[in-house]
């Protein structure tokens, strides 16, 4: 039994509808008691989708319970199947049906309908929503593609590729579909079949079609990718396009499967952009990295090899992943992270002191209790993470978004800087800031009416917590000390606080003098 | 699915409610958590339940700007579900590690949720043995949110149910005392306070109070008033403490509020004109309020999907004091007798539909094309979207609405999507 504040996932029938939502043609029946309906606003209240998720609930109640329950899900099967007319449909139970075991597959078999119905089996005690979402996709890929009916292809045609992993409510796969798909159209290279954004029944039995498939989410797509592999020799891609190296090497690697050339423009301004002088200021920040595996790892190497950050921390809530996310931290020399637990998440932001967070829409919270500018980069997602403007995360162009998205919070607190710097002049108006007002605590702030999709209600970020964190009781900074500590740019300031206060007590010291602080300085700066 | 017509006597006329049996399209009870822990300032709410249970109090509850709110979700994993013995060593562990970090919290509600329910996890006894072990620290209680038991805003029911055994007793010579029965935003429930002190009602309590040390006392000289027309359970367990009910229509609107109010008042023998001369200036505030509102709303029509159970009183404020259209009115439960005095104020030839069938009643409201349609977040915009205007209900839960100067911003919530389609020309 797991104490769960928040979660990054939820239950693995909510990764089958993401799915099932993303695909055209698919009717989910879902056993499931009343209220596992909220799911439907996920979709049509974050994604603003405009129409409700291709899902019927069977919705018993205790007194169902009593009766037959399984003769409500055959009778909601038949009535959803004669409704929507789909081309396949799915079927499986939610956390509560699935103790009640009605089994829905056996149940379907014996409706005979006239489409194929996929069962699904989603151990929803074990398992969670990003497995659910590859286990689905996987079943719906076995059971549908189907090898090349008729003839060939013609010999001269262009190499054809599937684009494999995106899904409803994924972070930003909207767009990095038509990056991508721009990005192999350069290449000489087709798209055969986009799956499961957009695809329809037919489409998935036409998957072997293509010579090869690319893996855009491994979380969604890898276990498919891997049968299709098995079942139809399809290679598939290794390398997650995120970053100018990733799209790089993936170019390179795509030319080799397909067999043309790798020479492709790079429209990319972030090589140039970090190169510039006004980015010397983005040397060695700090910054913390959590995610989903597959963009916690670009993150990080975006982070530091393109961007000049230090990753002081790394983490995915992506079990399924824990071993590339150790590789990769050994590699940063930081301890790497792999919880769903947010608090354990929130201890390890505010422990290693980053002056920037990337993460999901939980980090953003934490980031902002903390005072610390933050960047979104991964799901689960929030109404703000499906923008009007075009804005991939993959490709070259997708460089450039994330330059942008990331470098633009941290280029907001220098401006901070420079409104304080200039506080005591007469000249001066205090002017609103965009980081909001005085600090609060982390604590609850009153009444909160919004919900998940509104506007969300912002706590004031608390710029300056980071700056003058408490000193531990048994040392007193002298009033010399203290004065010269305010002469410091206040984001260092909380930084050489720390460190003088570390200092001293590493050295036995408990009164703080100006002598100290320069000594500890010295000290750290070795 | 099957729709059976009934005639349900009311006790005063007759009336056509519709039984419907399908999808239904609404949340559990687990979702009224969201407002209770927000109301009782010293609670946390422990939903014993899947990570399903906690996707939706979180996906419910939204943003999330609480580092540690007081509520969470005691996840049921695979190896909990070998034996009810070990399950409930696990349970003990969580509570005890929970109420060790967070000494703040002074009542601590054990929710059950459908797995917990279909695997027969005992909370009530869970609750009876926690609180031995937290005595005089921390009370501990237990009740439903399950969907199987419950449908959204009857979470608070039961919640509010399975306080009642603990409430003290009032003294038999005690004075006659007014319970105030239902979450109220703590502003409406101040204006509240006021208007009943001038009315020269004295001794009047909420329920739930706003922390856990100030429960209500309930006695044979208790009267209550529903302030929600979802309080079933919570009525019953009052009576059978000797409260009696003070039959009323629910204080929406202007009408709402005085009749409401007024149910008080001649319960406790309070002068007709006196109470009419405290509540005539708030009724023109609210008056003046609502006209502004009622001008762009007469004659359209509304629909209202089942959602609270406030749909009877809505609809009634919509039709009388709005002069809107009722297209369709349909709740999940239909309680007749606390909506008795709701019913006699709607036009008889109205339908009610209880229950529902989400297919069947989409076609309705496709086929209706109301002006406004009140639904749940997963229908407003696939119906937005094929030109329909809508309104969140789960605002109406979330919004102060009751009481005269609340009366307008309610119409306000029911005008704003119009007035917004007014504006847009894109």
């Amino acid at each position: 039994m797991q104490l769960t504040v928040w979660t990054y996932e939820g239950p693995p029938h909510i990764g089958a509808m993401r799915v099932a939502t993303a695909m055209t043609g698919v009717h989910y029946v879902l056993h499931a008691p009343q209220g596992d309906t909220y799911a439907d606003l996920l979709f049509t209240m974050i994604e603003r989708r405009d129409k409700r998720p291709p899902v019927t609930y069977t919705t018993f109640q205790a007194r169902d319970l009593g009766t037959d329950t399984a003769e409500l899900f055959q009778s909601a099967l038949a009535d959803a199947y004669e409704r929507f007319k789909p081309q396949a449909m799915l079927v499986g139970s939610s956390c509560t049906a699935e103790l009640i075991q009605d089994d829905p597959g056996g149940l379907a078999d014996a409706l005979h309908l006239p489409v194929p119905v996929i069962p699904l089996e989603l151990p929803a005690y074990q398992k969670k929503e990003n497995w659910g979402a590859a286990e689905t996709f996987y079943r719906i890929v076995r059971t549908l593609a189907s090898p090349r009916q008729g003839q060939e292809r013609p010999k001269n045609e262009r190499p054809l590729a599937n684009l494999l992993g995106p899904t409803a409510l994924g972070f930003r796969h909207r767009d990095d579909i038509i990056e991508i798909t721009r990005l192999l159209e350069s290449m000489g290279i087709g798209v055969n079949v986009v799956a499961p954004l957009g695809a329809s029944p037919a489409d998935i039995q036409r998957i072997p079609d293509a010579d090869f498939n690319v893996v855009l989410y491994p979380e969604h797509a890898l276990s498919a990718a891997q049968w299709l592999e098995r079942a139809f020799k399809q290679p598939y891609t290794k390398t997650v396009p995120i970053g100018v190296n990733a799209t790089r090497a993936f170019i390179a690697e795509v030319a080799q499967i397909a067999g043309v050339s790798a020479d492709v423009p790079e429209r990319t301004r972030l090589p140039w952009y970090s190169r510039s002088v006004d980015s010397t200021y983005l040397t060695g920040k700090r910054v913390f990295i959590f995610g989903d595996a597959t963009h916690a790892l670009a993150a990080a190497r975006v982070a530091s090899k393109e961007l000049g950050f230090q990753v002081v921390g790394l983490g995915t809530y992506s079990r399924e992943f824990a071993r590339e996310i150790r590789a990769a931290a050994a590699e940063y020399g930081v301890e790497p992270l792999i919880t769903d637990d947010y608090l354990e998440v929130e201890a390890a932001v505010r422990d290693s002191n980053p002056e920037l967070v990337l993460g999901t829409q939980m980090e953003r919270h934490i980031a902002k209790r903390l005072g610390i500018p933050c960047a979104v980069i991964s799901a689960p997602v929030h109404v703000q993470d499906f923008p009007a403007r075009y804005s991939p995360q993959m490709g070259f162009e997708g460089a450039n978004v994330l330059f942008d998205t990331w470098v633009h919070p941290l280029m907001m607190g220098l401006e901070e800087h420079l409104l304080r710097m200039f506080r005591e002049d007469f000249e001066f108006q205090e002017a609103p800031s965009h980081l909001g007002a005085a600090p609060q605590a982390a604590k609850e702030a009153p009444a909160p009416r919004e919900l998940a999709v509104a506007a969300p209600a912002e706590v004031a970020p608390a710029h300056q917590a980071a700056e003058t964190p408490a000193t531990p009781s048994a040392l007193v900074w002298l009033a010399d000390a203290e004065a010269e500590l305010r002469k410091i740019p206040f984001f260092v300031r909380g930084k050489a606080k720390r460190n003088t206060e570390r200092y001293a007590a590493e050295k036995g010291i408990s009164n703080i003098t100006v002598e100290t602080l320069y000594d500890a300085k010295a000290h750290f700066s070795r | 699915m099957s729709i059976e017509d009934a005639v349900a006597d009311t006790g005063c006329q007759d009336r056509q409610i519709r039984h419907e049996r399908g999808q239904r399209a609404v949340f559990c009870g687990l979702t009224s958590i969201v407002w209770l822990h927000r109301k009782i300032q010293d609670a946390f709410f422990l939903v014993v339940g899947s990570r399903t249970c906690a996707h939706l109090i979180q996906s419910a509850a939204g943003v999330m700007i609480f580092a540690e709110p007081r509520f969470g979700t005691a996840i049921i994993e695979e190896r909990d579900l070998a034996g009810l013995a070990d399950l409930n060593e696990e349970l003990d562990r969580v509570v005890n590690r929970l109420l060790e970090r967070r000494p703040d919290i002074k009542m601590l509600f054990l929710v059950a949720s459908c797995p917990s329910e279909v695997i027969k996890l005992d909370l009530d006894r869970a609750a009876q043995r926690l609180s031995a072990d937290f005595a005089g620290r921390v009370g501990i209680f237990s009740y439903s949110g399950s969907g199987l038991d419950t449908t959204f805003t009857q979470g608070e029911d039961t919640c509010l149910a399975a306080l009642v055994p603990v409430l003290p007793e009032a003294k038999r010579e005690a004075a006659r005392s007014l319970m105030v029965v239902g979450t109220l935003a703590d502003v409406v429930e101040d204006q509240f306070a006021r208007l009943f002190r001038e009315i020269g009602l004295e001794n009047v309590h909420f329920f739930p109070p706003r922390d856990s040390q100030h429960l209500p006392p309930v006695g044979e000289n208790t009267h209550f008033l529903l302030a929600q027309p979802f309080l079933t359970e919570t009525a019953r367990t009052l009576q059978r403490r000797g409260a009696r009910h003070i039959p009323a229509p629910f204080p929406l609107g202007e009408e709402g509020t005085t009749g409401w109010l007024r149910a008080a008042a001649r319960t406790f023998g309070i002068p007709d004109e006196r109470f009419e001369a405290v509540v005539a200036a708030p009724r023109d505030r609210a008056r003046r309020a609502l006209s502004a509102h009622k001008a762009k709303l007469e004659g359209k029509s509304i629909f209202f999907f089942p959602d609270s159970q406030l749909e009877v009183p809505l609809a009634r404020f919509a039709s009388r004091e709005l002069d809107m259209k009722l297209a369709e009115v349909g709740t999940p439960y239909l309680h007749r007798q606390h909506l008795a005095a709701e019913l006699d104020l709607l036009h008889k030839d109205l339908i009610i539909y209880e229950g529902q069938d989400v297919e069947n009643q989409l076609d309705r409201c496709r086929e209706a094309r109301p002006d406004l349609t009140v639904c749940g977040l997963g229908l407003a915009n696939p119906l937005e979207a094929e030109g329909l205007a809508t309104k969140w209900s789960i605002e109406l839960l979330f919004t102060p609405i009751q009481g005269y100067d609340q009366a307008g911003d309610l119409a306000e919530l029911f005008a704003r999507p119009l007035n917004r389609r007014a504006r847009l020309e894109v």
